[in-house]
């Protein structure tokens, strides 16, 4: 099968991340859409790994992963302690930051 | 002991005595005068005893230098504080010391009932250290210094009796308009060190043998310079454009007038002028407008002098005249150097002579300045009579007197210069000679002839004239003789010429007429001159009131509108300046500053509005840039 195919299937999934970020208000909805992002990423990543015959690129892919771990880690803590206090996970609610 | 360590002394002792008199507080208040008088007198016997030395030395090394010490050692700016005592400074050490000796005794008696007589002689001495610097000093910077204290004495002593407005006001007066003239000596001494990287006088005007830097600049620089120069020599010597402060400075006391305009202050210009020739006989544009100066000022004068019915003001004007004359003499160039000087040093001692011949009839007259309340004074002060009218001889050149010998002189050298100018400065100088024989013969009838005209005051006090203690009258004496013999004993046999010849140079000229005819026409105008005073001021009754007069006449007496002029020309038009400069400053220069922070404010309260706090909108911006940054990336590959 051919490569490139899969460097288009990246470029969908970040897409539909991407966009997601920008038009949903739900931040569990926006955390996956960022996840969803930092996937599509990583397809590339290994597929250009596949396309140059180096690990370099799966090696990075592992990389992403763990650092996705730990941002869940400290997104979610952050979204949890969000809802109590505002009893809301819109992001747009939390606009105080502003003039 | 050398001459030389002496020329220090001969600044040092007026020095001293200003120091000890200004500081030293009331307890010299009895001694205060005669501290004074001895520390001038003995700086003129400094000056005798080098003079003995440089007399006995052959002429052409009659130049002593004295290195006191460096003021300013810089790598390439060396300025030392140095002397040099050659046959010009020579002259003016002898004028300054010995008719400022005789001012400083003569103050003792004029000034006897003055409270701050003792600050009075501090100030006269500063005055004569002052000058004696100007005129000592081996380089411009050190000859600044004098100027500078020069301006600064003439303002002390002009404005003595401070508790008059008028005295406060013309000292002022005195002083801004010395500024100016200032401003120019700063300026010429700024460019001689751009064009020459010096301003000492050896280096730059060199000696007769071999010419110094002076010579070898572009002649525009010389100009400049030699224009600069001239400016300051106009505040100094109250020449035309900058005479106004001349007239005003008579509200000081007397012997203070005696002192500015015989030996001291005005005299200042014309040694500038004639040390500095190298640099004016390398530009003859300059000197031409040298010339133009001293035969406008010298006609100026003598009109201003004609109108005065205050006897101080008259002779005021005619120092101006003189002055004039002199001026003239050392645009000339080499032809005329010599006789600048000459008639310089004449006109000190009939001009001293002649203020203190008025300030003794003030004295005797309860401080009487209006000419027409005198008449008839011969009889009450019979030596002030005799000495002013010497001094009267000697300033309108009656013939054997001292200044017959130097003004005959200017006017020969005026004629030749040659040319169309040479008529018109040589009968310039002629009609001044006219003139002054008139308004001069016109203060001597006023004051000593016709009938007594003097009243009352208001409080009932008629005054009493009288004559003068001895300690005013044996200075008047003195002068009297110096305005006598002096121009013969400097004239006959050019022994005038041949002393100051190494130092000013000088030609000969080539006059269209000769100097026989010269004499005549001038003993002619001024036998003229003096028929015509005597036609309206001897043969009739002269009124106390002065007549309304033509419309010169009302003019000269208001100084020929130099006031009214300076008034709507420098004030006027400095306020218009100053208030359009305000104008343009508001608008224009505050308008681009403020301008600048209102756009700067406006934007940024604009900008701030992107500040919205949602998160998300800030992803757009973030979005947008990262597609644009790419989009660049790819574009500039592609390219």
């Amino acid at each position: 099968m051919n490569p490139v195919n899969y460097l288009y299937l990246a470029a969908l999934l970040f897409t539909i991340g991407a966009t997601g970020v920008l038009i949903r208000r739900n931040a569990i909805v926006v955390f996956m859409c960022i996840e969803l992002m930092l996937n599509a990423c990583n397809l590339a990543f290994v597929t250009f790994s596949r396309m140059h015959g180096n690990l370099d690129g799966q090696i990075i892919a592992f990389f992403t992963m763990v650092v996705a771990a730990a941002e869940v880690v400290v997104g979610l803590a952050i979204i949890v302690s969000l809802f109590r206090t505002r009893h809301s996970a819109s992001v747009d609610d939390a606009s105080l930051m502003k003039l | 002991m050398n001459a030389e360590n002496l020329i220090a002394l001969l600044i040092a002792a007026p020095l001293l005595g200003a120091a000890v008199l200004l500081v030293g507080g009331r307890r010299l208040d009895a001694v205060g005068h005669w501290v004074g008088t001895l520390l001038s007198a003995a700086s003129f016997v400094i000056g005798v005893i080098l003079f003995a030395d440089l007399l006995g030395k052959d002429a052409e090394h009659r130049t002593l230098t004295q290195h006191l010490f460096s003021w300013i050692p810089v790598e390439g700016f060396q300025a030392d504080v140095a002397f040099r005592l050659d046959q010009l400074s020579m002259t003016f050490v002898l004028l300054i010391t010995g008719v400022g000796s005789l001012i400083h005794l003569y103050s003792i008696g004029y000034m006897e009932h003055d409270e701050r007589r003792r600050r009075f002689f501090g100030y006269l001495n500063l005055f004569l250290a002052a000058m004696l610097l100007l005129v000592l000093a081996d380089n411009y910077l050190l000859l600044y210094v004098g100027w500078e204290g020069v301006g600064l004495a003439s303002y002390l002593l002009i404005g003595f009796w401070q508790h008059k407005p008028s005295a406060a006001t013309a000292a002022k007066k005195a002083f801004l308009v010395n500024r100016v003239g200032d401003m120019g000596l700063s300026i010429a001494i700024m460019l001689m060190f751009t064009t020459f990287g010096t301003f000492a006088f050896g280096p730059l005007l060199g000696t007769h043998a071999e010419p110094g830097l002076a010579g070898g600049a572009s002649e525009g620089k010389l100009t400049a310079i030699a224009l600069m120069l001239l400016l300051a020599a106009c505040g100094k010597s109250a020449q035309v454009p900058l005479q106004s402060w001349l007239g005003d400075a008579m509200e000081g006391p007397t012997p203070v007038s005696a002192l500015i305009h015989a030996a001291t202050m005005v005299t200042a210009g014309v040694y500038l002028i004639v040390r500095s020739a190298a640099i004016f006989n390398a530009a003859p544009d300059a000197q031409l407008v040298v010339t133009v100066v001293g035969a406008v000022t010298l006609l100026f004068g003598a009109i201003v002098g004609c109108a005065k019915d205050d006897i101080k003001k008259a002779l005021a004007g005619s120092t101006m005249s003189q002055i004039g004359y002199m001026v003239l003499a050392a645009g000339l160039g080499p032809i005329g150097y010599v006789f600048a000087i000459m008639h310089l040093v004449t006109h000190g001692f009939f001009k001293a002579g002649l203020f203190l011949g008025a300030g003794s009839v003030m004295h005797g007259m309860n401080d009487e300045v209006d000419m027409r309340k005198y008449g008839g004074l011969r009889t009450y002060m019979p030596v002030t009579f005799i000495t002013f009218g010497l001094g009267y001889l000697a300033i309108i050149g009656f013939p054997g007197l001292s200044g017959f010998f130097s003004k005959d002189k200017i006017i020969e050298a005026a004629f030749a210069k040659g040319g169309t100018e040479g008529w018109i400065l040589g009968g310039a100088a002629l009609l001044g000679a006219a003139i002054t024989a008139y308004y001069m013969t016109r203060v001597m009838l006023m004051t000593f002839f016709g009938e007594k005209r003097w009243q009352p005051d208001e409080n009932g006090n008629e005054p009493h004239p009288h004559e003068s203690p001895r300690v005013m009258t044996i200075p008047m004496i003195v002068l009297a003789v110096g305005s006598v013999f002096g121009g013969a004993i400097f004239g006959i046999g050019d022994r005038f010429l041949h002393w100051l010849e190494p130092v000013t140079g000088h030609s000969h000229g080539d006059s269209p007429v000769s100097a026989l005819t010269v004499t005549l026409a001038t003993v002619v105008v001024l036998v003229i001159g003096g028929a015509i005073a005597y036609a309206q001021y001897g043969r009739r009754p002269v009124p106390a009131v002065a007549p309304r007069g033509s419309l010169l006449t009302r003019a000269a007496r208001r100084d020929l509108l130099q006031d009214d002029f300076n008034h709507v020309v420098l004030v006027r038009g400095g306020e218009h300046l100053t208030r359009s400069l305000v104008y343009v400053d508001h608008t224009l220069v505050d308008g681009v500053v403020n301008g600048t922070a209102a756009g700067f404010g406006g934007l940024s309260g604009r900008l701030r509005r992107v500040q919205n706090g949602f998160a998300r909108s800030y992803a757009v911006s973030m979005f947008g840039g990262v597609a644009l940054l790419i989009a660049a990336t790819l574009l500039m590959r592609a390219v």
